[in-house]
């Protein structure tokens, strides 16, 4: 038997074992052929299938692409954040120069900016599960280009994890998080 | 209320520590640390004199839950006010931050209000 990919591994067993079969058949051994010419034909069908998918397309070019859009997008985001931050800090300063009222209101407004630029660190941590899909993504489609042979196991925690690490999931989706009276209820519920 | 006390704030995300600490000069409190992850945060609280830890939990090399638990095992640590302000929301995350004795939990994206009422009230009892 070849060293090749395990379909060609097949493949060959195919042809070894029709190369056994001689003479008149059985009906039991004309039944095996049969079997064994459809798994044969099986075999040379999926393996032009993946060939047309350009499945290596998607490792070399399309996942490594979109990995460093996605961290563009990030650094792009933060870039922007503490622009939005220095102006902040700027109109804060000037507080001290306007009448009471008027100072307020900038103070409040202010506020409201500095709440809102957390998206930068909440689309960060969820563009950050993003990447490590589409990197377990990237995982899986190797070991299938590479051989049939086995798949790596799902990307998940290390088995070392300290609870902190196992606890890390990121923010959730807006209909599955907790909102904060939900987090203050449960934290009374423990006095 | 003693606003004169040192915080010490702990975000892997720059922009985050930022908010943070202006959030807390619009309330007064000036002397504030930063520390950009748990282990950066436990070598400053065991070097300094923190009256209020604020931490993160997603962090590397060391989380906010780790954290926590290494000052409350700390004899000196102990009894440091720990407020987590983290985007972790499962019920899991919330049970497990106050079984490891976390002061109170904000979640974000938190409001200032949120920030401000939580932190008198884990300073009203501290």
């Amino acid at each position: 038997m070849p060293d090749g990919n395990p379909p060609d591994q097949i493949e060959a067993a195919v042809r070894a074992v029709l190369g056994t079969l001689s003479g008149d058949l059985t009906v039991t051994e004309a039944a095996l052929l049969g079997e064994l010419e459809a798994l044969g034909r099986e075999v040379k069908r999926a393996k032009s299938e993946i060939a047309a998918l350009s499945v290596e397309d998607i490792n070399e070019s399309h996942i490594p692409a979109a990995t460093d859009e996605l961290d563009a997008v990030v650094e792009h985001t933060a870039t922007a954040t503490n622009e939005i931050l220095d102006a902040c800090e700027t109109l804060e300063s000037l507080q001290s120069k306007l009448d009471e009222g008027s100072a307020q209101a900038l103070g409040n407004a202010v506020t409201r900016i500095y709440e809102a630029c957390s998206f930068q660190d909440i689309t960060g941590q969820r563009i950050a599960k993003v990447v490590s899909a589409l990197k377990a993504i990237e995982a899986r489609v190797a070991a299938v280009t590479g051989s049939f042979g086995s798949l790596p196991s799902a990307v998940g925690k290390r088995a070392d994890a300290t609870e902190g690490e196992q606890l890390a999931n990121g923010p959730q989706l807006p209909t599955n998080a907790s909102s904060q009276a939900d987090i203050d209820a449960l934290l009374a519920s423990f006095d | 209320m003693d606003k004169n006390l040192n915080v010490l704030i702990v975000d892997d995300y720059k922009t985050m520590l930022r908010i943070i600490r202006n959030l807390l000069k619009q309330l007064e409190f000036d002397n504030v640390e930063e520390a950009s992850d748990g282990q950066e945060a436990l070598s400053k609280l065991r070097t300094g004199n923190f009256g209020l830890v604020i931490s993160d939990w997603n962090m590397a090399p060391m989380t906010g839950l780790d954290l926590l638990k290494e000052v409350r095992a700390d004899a000196r640590l102990k009894d440091t006010p720990f407020i987590m302000i983290t985007a972790e929301s499962k019920t899991e995350n919330v049970v497990a931050a106050k079984q490891a004795g976390v002061s109170n939990y904000i979640v974000k994206p938190f409001n200032a209000e949120t920030l401000r009422g939580k932190i008198e009230k884990v300073l009203g009892n501290a």
